[in-house]
């Protein structure tokens, strides 16, 4: 009787240790799949300067057409806000634009549009989005009649 | 809560092999106190373990099948857990219902009903799984949720189909099944709150003025808030069930914190309550009653409606001590209840502090999941989404626990996944199909629009700003 209460309580506790080693693999031993990590390996080139912008990753988001054609926000300051209202880091003067239109923020080396539930919605080249989306350089953002773009 | 919050160059696994894995385990665990309970109770292993085992195995399989199909990328380690954790409580059901036969008590077949609802609430799992491929559908249906969540809670008030069981009015009987609609609205309310606050919580953040470091919130922006007061109260005095409308209104206090990340919301919910809980203890006596015998369980102990049950279970926790008595060795079926509400009790007197500790442990890597899944998820619904459901569980197991050890004033709600309770284990069921939907959305590898122009730009892990 005693052998077979030990036995299960054992049998517990392997089972949530083994739970938590999985959880711990999870967080450690995930890996970038090879076929995604070739051709991108100019191996010894370390990140010297993080704050120093790397050759081919934007700095600046500029309004390329509209009414605001011109502003600028240093995507320093990310994430981001587009829109009409007072808080935006690019404050625009376009009827088609709601106060808190989208954001731009970043995730690593990459940069990301999200629309904040805007009434005439983002647009990312021509296509509407609904989720948040990666841009690259000089990708076409658009906002009401507003058309924004990441530059070096 | 920023809004990309993956980590790139970090990509998830699938890890279905790992999950695999550790259900095997799990149905070692849940099978395994079905044998030790017929060795502890009959001396033999009983004869219907086959087939059990069988229709447990069968259901796991389902489950994770569906996942493998429908949600690769999901968490490997929920559904282990949750099936461990319905398992053991099987298990313990079965072992009491032996002693009410032996006992002569009308009703000796809850591990037998309690095993349909684990069929009905794994179909609901998959069913949600393979229905609902994109979490975000559900933000349409922000207000419609919201307005089912009241209507499930009013529900027990109508005449004909509400009924009043043990001084809380919270069940309905329809076509001679009783149906606890509260389970089903916290789930409803969970996407309500996370739809509503995703879009307004820029508002509900910003505004306001600075009073003594805090940041309170401005007075218009309270109306939410008090309506959210006003049907947990509405809970507390006419259902007079303080554990849901606990659950309710910290449900929504900490979806509100996550959303705005304003610490001011958390002081003026939290000194409503407890102004809500004074006035409850002074007006309402079921209320005032709980809390005389959390603060003297022993002076309560003959009288009638007094503190015999929860002094019972301190007894019998005390007595299993470290490893417990042994399936079969205790007493439980003093504890009256022993199958439902005070189900940590009867596993604390026959498997001990051991097994209390494993469970508790299971609950929190639930919630662990459940925060993780908020973490990763790329979008702010998904992120609330996760958040809430998470909260459910933890709340839920915090005010459960918290009262059979009499932390806490005890209040009858359900210890999810464990006690006897269709309407409880189906709600469950369906808060962990909605994370590993959340979850696999949120471990995909990122859709890329855009080729990086740089190609070799893009290396290393990065740990960006998470705040």
């Amino acid at each position: 009787m005693f052998l077979i209460r030990v036995a299960f309580l054992a049998v517990l506790w392997i089972f949530v240790l083994s739970a938590i080693s999985v959880i711990r693999s999870d967080m450690f031993g995930a890996r970038v799949p090879e076929t995604l990590r070739e051709g991108a390996v100019p191996s010894g080139r370390k990140r010297s300067k993080p704050t120093k912008a790397r050759r081919g990753s934007p700095t600046h988001l500029i309004v390329t057409g509209g009414e605001n054609s011109g502003a600028r926000a240093e995507l320093a300051d990310a994430p981001l806000l587009i829109g009409r209202g007072s808080d935006a880091a690019i404050k625009l003067d376009d009827d088609y634009v709601s106060t808190r239109h989208a954001r731009v923020a970043s995730s690593g080396d990459e940069w990301f549009v999200e629309d904040l539930g805007s009434t005439n919605g983002t647009y990312v080249g021509a296509a509407r989005i609904t989720q948040p989306t990666t841009v690259g350089l000089g990708v076409q953002i658009r906002v009401g009649k507003t058309i924004l773009e990441l530059r070096k | 809560m920023t809004q990309t919050g993956s980590l790139m160059g970090f990509v998830h696994r699938q890890r279905r092999g790992a999950e695999l894995f550790l259900l095997v385990l799990a149905l070692a665990v849940g099978i395994g106190a079905y044998a030790a309970v017929g060795l502890g109770m009959e001396g033999t292993i009983p004869a219907d373990i086959v087939g059990y085992g069988g229709w447990l195995v069968l259901l796991i399989v389902a489950a994770h099948v569906t996942v493998r199909i429908v949600a690769p990328y999901a968490d490997p380690v929920l559904l282990p857990l949750v099936a461990a954790l319905n398992g053991l409580g099987l298990a313990v059901i079965h072992r009491m219902d032996i002693t009410y036969e032996a006992m002569d008590k009308p009703n000796h077949d809850f591990a037998q009903q309690q095993l349909t609802w684990m069929t009905l609430g794994v179909v609901l799992f998959i069913g949600v799984l393979v229905l609902l491929r994109d979490h975000r559908f559900l933000q349409r249906f922000t207000y419609t949720a919201g307005l089912t969540g009241i209507v499930l809670l009013l529900l027990p008030f109508l005449p004909f189909i509400g009924k009043e069981v043990y001084g809380a009015r919270i069940w309905i009987n329809v076509a001679g099944f009783s149906f606890q609609p509260g389970e089903v609205a916290k789930v409803a309310l969970v996407i309500a709150f996370a739809g509503y606050l995703v879009l307004h919580r820029d508002a509900l953040a910003l505004a306001g003025r600075r009073v003594l470091f805090i940041d309170l919130p401005r007075g218009r922006d309270l109306g939410p808030i008090l309506a959210m007061f006003g049907v947990s109260m509405m809970i507390l005095v006419l259902q007079r069930d303080l554990g849901s409308s606990l659950l309710f209104f910290g449900l929504f206090l900490v979806m509100l914190y996550v959303a705005t990340e304003r610490p001011g919301w958390l002081v003026v919910g939290g000194l409503m309550f407890s102004l809500g809980a004074l006035l409850a203890w002074a007006l309402v006596p079921h209320v005032g009653r709980r809390f005389d015998i959390w603060l003297n369980p022993q002076d309560y102990y003959d009288s009638v409606g007094g503190s015999y049950q929860p002094t019972e279970a301190l007894f019998g926790m005390g007595w299993g001590g470290l490893i417990g008595r042994g399936f079969g060795n205790g007493m439980p079926e003093r504890i009256t209840f022993a199958e439902s509400d005070f189900i940590v009790a009867a596993i604390g007197e026959e498997l001990g502090l051991t097994a209390v500790m494993a469970i508790i442990l299971c609950y929190g890597l639930i919630v662990e999941r459940a925060l993780r899944i908020a973490l990763i998820a790329r979008d702010g619904f998904g992120k609330l989404l996760a958040v809430g459901l998470g909260s459910v569980v933890a709340l839920q197991v915090f005010v459960v626990i918290g009262g059979v050890t009499s932390l806490i004033p005890l209040t009858g709600l359900t210890t999810p996944f464990l006690s006897y309770g269709g309407s409880s284990l189906i709600a469950n069921w369906v808060i962990v199909a909605l994370l590993l939907r959340v979850s696999d959305q949120a471990r995909r590898p990122v859709p890329r629009l855009e080729p990086e122009p740089g190609g070799p730009d893009e290396e290393h892990t990065q740990v960006v700003k998470l705040r």
